[in-house]
């Protein structure tokens, strides 16, 4: 089953470190991970995304919050929360297609952010499952690149998850 | 920090912090990047240091000294080389959750990444082995982060802590204000002491309660300090206990209740109490798979309370089925308390003749193969020496009171079974990682430790050979160790295992003609060497051996390489009742 772990953590050197090697120690698996500093900035806050049964959920969010850096670790999984990641992909777009990708943005509601003659740079933010379908939508057309930046996520309603 | 501290570079600093924390022994060893270090402890301190002959032995050395003492030591090594040789010394504690601040020179912060002469990234090395790890990136954090090393690997469950030290942060030339903090907190981490007071009421409903209990308990009882605690729980309820391979000597092992140790080559009474059991309060024990046997046939009918001070021990292999989350003698003082509270009230479901009717059944076992009971082994010849007759020899000769450091392998099984141990942090060994060439430099740090004390360290010929340099140390300081050097000529319990499911071949595991003269080779260090040969010198070498107080002395005792060590748990997909007895018997 895949699950979302949110964790805040201290901002120093060598703590993502700590929280990467322990997933590859123990044998657990990331599919994707975000990480960046919060409004207080000694703060980091990582979203990511693993699977496994309870049992082995147990551990992994005892092992977490077991490392010195680590401050809390939230299951997003077990909550109503909002997902989202961030796409830029590049497109082969000339001739006929190039009308049916703008097109085809526009319905995904992302933007066109670099244009060139025959290829469009897209943005596009949303939940996973809708980055996946973009990209099966512009299969046909031709992607020649694609980053995306795995999911951030966050628990719906006025409870905030913090220090 | 005030106007009065005192200005001082990072060496001078790192030095007066180690005296203000009340650092009494630093084992280490010099070079390039640890110098300025090095200097300032010269000039300014008054910590004794123990210069070893390789730092592996410092960290193993550090180890024993606070497994006997359970006091911090602290280890100092230079970067690159210096700092990868501690590595296996810092895992071996960090299996064993052995409390210890290692301290490694870096190359300068300016050339960090550079590949510079002796650089390693020594944070990035000993990563998956530490509770925690520091670099320094100033002089003036340097106090602060030995504060906060030392209250990370002495509190919760223990384990190394290393400070990484780029050399121009000691440098002579710039001065700082010195200022030791008194206490320190860490906003993530706050260990829990106390049980949860509901799950200690149904723990002490289910103590009570049963008819087949065993309290089985590992080196949290032993760190944790709560020997006592245990033994107040275990006499209040009549229980029986067992204790692992960690555990040793926290139960005292001369009392009656007391079944041995359990697990691969744990006493037959234990194992067969635990697989029939109906409650198992395990405590400070992490259900490691040299004690399940197959985790899936394990304890089959048991109940199982599970106390830890580390939540991830509960429930990692098996599921407890009221998990508490405490430390030793707290969470044990808290259950007597209840267990009282409970004894005292007229529907208690406490049944002392259930209890006697399990002892019955536990006495039958112990009767039938327990390796105290009658003696389980047979000599082939009149006066070829078995292992076990060198352990009981020791055991007699020093009355149960010696410490005793072992290497790895059948000598320290051995140990393990004939040397009774009644009291915590005498028996010394690596249970966790199995380190062999633990054994000699563990007894120096024991040695340091207790000037006084009689220590053995029981070896092997193979072991011992892992650190034999440290020979020149124990000169150095006067060490006047005993090592027990149970010599088979071979690696006695891989030969055992070849022997077992390899067919009887002994794919490199036996070197017999090139062994070393181990009386000339001791000797030549400047201590005494004894040979023993024969069982009927055994015990007035041994005693003889023990007589020379102020003399290091090894005894290279010649053993039947053909023994096997017994019970040995049956693998794969034994339960714990399933156990070879001898070369021809099983369970």
């Amino acid at each position: 089953m895949k699950r979302t772990l949110s964790l805040i953590m201290e901002n120093e050197p060598g703590a993502l470190s700590r929280v990467v090697g322990l997933f590859s120690q123990r044998g657990y698996n990331i599919e994707t991970l975000t990480v960046a500093p919060t409004e207080d900035e000694t703060i980091s806050r990582l979203t990511l995304t693993t699977s496994g049964d309870d049992r082995v959920l147990e551990q992994i969010t005892k092992q977490l919050n077991k490392l010195i850096d680590v401050i809390k670790v939230l299951d997003l999984t077990e909550k109503t929360h909002i997902e989202r990641e961030l796409m830029l992909i590049k497109v082969r777009a000339e001739g006929e297609q190039r009308a049916e990708v703008k097109r085809c943005v526009d319905i995904f509601r992302g933007a066109i952010v670099d244009v060139l003659p025959d290829v469009y740079v897209i943005q596009l933010a949303g939940s996973s499952s809708k980055l996946d379908a973009f990209i099966e939508a512009m299969s046909e057309a031709g992607i020649l690149e694609v980053a995306r930046t795995g999911i951030a996520g966050i628990a719906r309603g006025a409870k905030a998850f913090r220090v | 920090m005030s106007s009065d501290d005192e200005l001082m570079s990072g060496g001078e600093m790192l030095a007066r912090a180690l005296r203000d924390e009340g650092v009494e022994v630093i084992f280490g060893y010099p070079g390039g990047a640890v110098l300025h270090i090095y200097d300032a402890l010269f000039r300014t301190n008054d910590i004794p240091h123990v210069l070893v002959r390789h730092e592996q032995a410092a960290t193993h050395a550090a180890d024993g000294y606070t497994r006997a003492s359970g006091k911090i030591p602290v280890v100092l090594v230079t970067s690159g080389p210096g700092a990868t040789n501690a590595i296996t010394g810092i895992a071996t504690a960090y299996m064993d959750s052995i409390p210890m601040v290692v301290l490694s020179g870096q190359v300068p912060t300016n050339v960090i990444g550079e590949d510079a002469f002796q650089e390693t990234d020594m944070v990035g090395c000993s990563r998956p082995i530490v509770k925690h790890s520091f670099q320094v990136r100033h002089a003036s954090e340097i106090p602060g982060m030995v504060k906060k090393a030392f209250y990370l690997a002495g509190s919760g469950r223990p384990g190394p802590v290393v400070i990484d030290i780029p050399k121009n942060t000691t440098a002579p030339g710039e001065q700082y204000p010195y200022h030791y903090p008194k206490d320190v907190r860490i906003r993530s981490y706050n260990p829990t002491t106390r049980g949860h007071g509901k799950q200690i009421k149904k723990a002490a409903d289910l103590l009570v309660a049963a008819r087949r209990p065993v309290i089985y308990t590992g080196g949290g009882v032993i760190q944790g300090n709560a020997s006592e605690q245990l033994i107040a729980l275990a006499k209040e309820l009549n229980y029986p206990v067992t204790n692992t391979l960690m555990g040793l000597g926290a139960y005292p092992a001369t009392d009656r209740q007391f079944l041995g140790m359990l697990g691969m080559h744990g006493f037959y009474e234990a194992n067969m109490a635990m697989h029939h059991a109906d409650l198992i309060l395990a405590v400070g024990a992490r259900f490691d798979d040299r004690v399940t046997n197959t985790v899936a046939k394990f304890c089959p009918e048991a109940t199982i309370i599970h106390a830890d001070v580390d939540p991830t021990s509960i429930s990692k292999t098996v599921n407890a089925d009221v998990p508490i989350v405490g430390a030793a003698t707290q969470v044990l003082e808290d259950l007597l308390k209840q267990v009282r509270h409970l004894k005292g009230k007229k529907d208690c479901a406490y049944s002392s003749e259930a209890i006697d009717r399990w002892w019955t059944q536990i006495d039958a076992w112990r009767e039938a193969h327990g390796l105290w009971h009658a003696p389980r082994y047979q000599s082939r010849s009149d006066d070829i020496i078995l292992p076990q007759q060198v352990v009981e020899a020791l055991y007699r000769v020093t009355k149960g009171e010696a410490y005793v450091t072992s290497d790895v392998g059948q000598h320290q099984m051995f140990a393990a079974q004939y040397y009774r141990f009644d009291k915590p942090r005498r028996w010394i060994n690596s249970g966790g990682l199995g380190t062999m060439g633990f054994g000699l430099p563990a007894a120096m740090g024991v040695q340091m430790a207790f000037r006084d004390a009689h220590v053995a360290c029981v070896t092997g010929e193979g072991s011992i050979q892992m650190n034999i340099q440290e020979l020149a140390t124990c000169t150095h300081y006067n060490l006047p160790i005993k090592i027990i050097n149970i010599n088979n000529e071979a690696l006695g319990m891989v030969k055992q295992w070849q022997d077992m499911q390899y067919g009887g071949r002994h794919s490199e595991s036996t070197y017999a003609d090139s062994l070393p003269d181990f009386v000339k080779l001791a000797e030549a260090y400047g201590h005494h060497g004894m040979r023993v040969e024969k069982l009927s010198d055994l015990e007035y070498a041994m005693t003889e051996c023990f007589s020379q107080r102020d003399k290091l002395v090894f005894m290279d005792i010649v053993v039947d390489p053909e023994e096997h060590v017994y019970p040995m748990l049956i693998a794969p997909n034994g339960s714990m009742r399933d156990m070879y007895l001898s070369k021809t018997e099983r369970s």
